[in-house]
């Protein structure tokens, strides 16, 4: 590839900004959030220290938190280009951001138990791609911290302990069930990515692609958004609050998406992002040059 | 700052301190805490010796990012991490070692409770995540133990803190703040869904 220099620079800057300034929305989010909870109240507090946390990352230059998670960049190439060659212009920025301390080492061989110097190793970064009939490439990064994946879930319906059925009241259900065993467990507040269908595999796929919608738009399927609308509210009646502790905001945002499925299955994925919601993505040239902020 | 009234404790984390402590209580620890993760609480369940006297101190689940500044160690960040996970060896190290203060994140269960109870012990729950923050409560890193043996972010830093924010989540008593929340949760969850409203398209 040609400009290899340039695309990992502007690849290294997003992962860099990723990892220190949390996006605009979110951050709008906990304001939001801290506004509804009782003076001195547990999470008042928490969500101020939150806040703040979020500007000293930022004036600092370190990770917001140092769970700096594994990384998945989405791609939008032009038809034609080469993907090849944005991998291994991704690895190199992976292992400069890694060498720098904007990510920790944080990638372990699962057989042998060896940590890894470069966060570069089989299976990380994760990459997905998709080829668009335009002439920049779009590139957005997630990366996902370990404690909020744990508590990840996926239901088949129908789910007979929940009384689920194939429908979207049976779904309603999965989601309140996932909050609660969830409890603040993934540093709440988090955000939900839900995706009512797919298969074992493709669930969680889109239920994380969620997590690149902004937070405060509404799912374009009307009855999907009533449902966003509707859940969000219950998650805070459901006084689980920041961290567990109590409170209202133990969501900041339920994200709901849909996939075809067959006959057989009826999957409800749900994905659980932090508070600490890295997610940022860029318009670059084909040529790596950097044009504008996604987020 | 939202005006929640602090309690504050200080090395060494003496019986009548942490024994007056009730679980939802806001504290401020001060003076010298340990890290300890995963590969500490194995080896200490597995007899292992302590090399500080962990009678009326505090372990602290996190594995922080040090780097060396000159001679010194700084510290970038450094959040808690998942107690749960430790809390198999939680009641034999809190009994043979005296240890008195876990500070860490997350639900914990009957085990923990149960080691709190009987060790006059308390758990406290940090602010998850909030890395830079709580890095700034570390007033100086006065030692490093097992640095060679598990790896830096699974060894055992010795690290003065001043004011470092948390909530009793287990008290001395073994009452478990989390345990409640959760079971009220499940209580308005279950009548959630049995609601004679359901999601109709
Ligand atoms: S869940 Fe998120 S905020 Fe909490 S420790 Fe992990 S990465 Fe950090």
């Amino acid at each position: 590839m040609k400009n290899h220099v340039q695309w990992e620079s502007s690849l290294f800057e997003l992962i860099r900004r990723t990892s220190v300034d949390l996006p605009c929305d979110i951050e709008q989010g906990l304001r939001r959030a801290c506004k509804t909870e009782k003076k001195a109240s547990r999470a008042r507090w928490i969500l101020e220290t939150l806040l703040e946390n979020v500007q000293k990352a930022r004036d600092k230059d370190a990770p917001l938190c140092q769970d700096t998670g594994s990384l998945i960049f989405y791609f939008q190439v032009p038809v034609g280009f080469d993907t090849n060659a944005l991998v291994s212009a991704t690895r190199l920025a992976v292992a400069r951001a890694t060498r720098l301390g904007y990510l920790r080492q944080n990638t372990i061989d699962s057989v042998s138990g060896a940590a890894c110097a470069t966060n570069v190793a089989y299976g990380a970064p994760t990459f997905y791609f998709e080829q668009c009939a335009r002439g920049t490439v779009d590139v957005r990064l997630l990366m996902k911290g370990g404690g909020c994946e744990n508590v990840g879930k996926q239901y088949s319906l129908p789910d007979e302990s929940l009384g689920a059925g194939r429908d979207l009241e049976g779904v309603r259900r999965c989601v309140l069930d996932a909050v609660i065993s969830a409890q603040g467990n993934g540093c709440a507040p988090g955000i939900l990515g839900v995706c009512i269908g797919g298969d074992r595999a493709t669930g969680y796929e889109c239920s994380k692609s969620q997590f690149l919608r902004k937070l405060d738009d509404k799912s374009s399927v009307k009855i999907l958004a009533r449902l966003e609308d509707r859940l969000l509210k219950e998650s805070k009646a459901l006084e689980i609050g920041p961290m567990g502790l109590g409170g209202n905001a133990a969501l900041l945002g339920i994200k709901i998406g849909s996939m075809s499925r067959v006959p057989a299955s009826f999957f409800v994925t749900v994905s659980y992002m932090c508070w600490a919601f890295r997610r940022r993505g860029a318009v670059l040239t084909v040529r790596g040059g950097f044009k504008k902020w996604l987020y | 700052m939202a005006l929640l009234k602090p309690r504050r404790l200080e090395y060494p984390f003496t019986q009548e301190q942490v024994g007056s402590l009730r679980a939802g209580q806001f504290v401020l620890v001060s003076g010298l805490v340990y890290t300890a993760r995963d590969r500490i609480h194995k080896f200490f369940f597995e007899g292992g010796k302590s090399p500080v006297d962990l009678k009326n101190a505090a372990l602290y689940h996190c594995g922080p990012v040090v780097i060396r500044k000159d001679s010194d160690w700084v510290v970038r960040a450094a959040g808690p991490t998942t107690s749960i996970r430790e809390e198999p060896y939680l009641p034999r190290i809190i009994k043979d070692h005296g240890v008195r203060v876990i500070i860490g994140k997350g639900s914990m269960g009957k085990v923990t409770e149960g080691a709190c109870k009987a060790g006059g012990c308390v758990y406290l729950h940090a602010v998850g995540g909030a890395a830079q923050v709580l890095a700034e409560k570390v007033v100086s890193v006065k030692g490093l133990y097992f640095g060679e043996e598990f790896g830096l972010a699974e060894a055992m830093w010795v690290l003065e803190l001043k004011d470092f924010p948390a909530i009793v989540a287990i008290d001395s008593k073994g009452h478990n703040l989390l345990r409640r929340i959760k079971s009220a949760s499940l209580g308005i969850g279950r009548k959630l869904m049995k609601s004679s409203d359901p999601f109709i398209p």
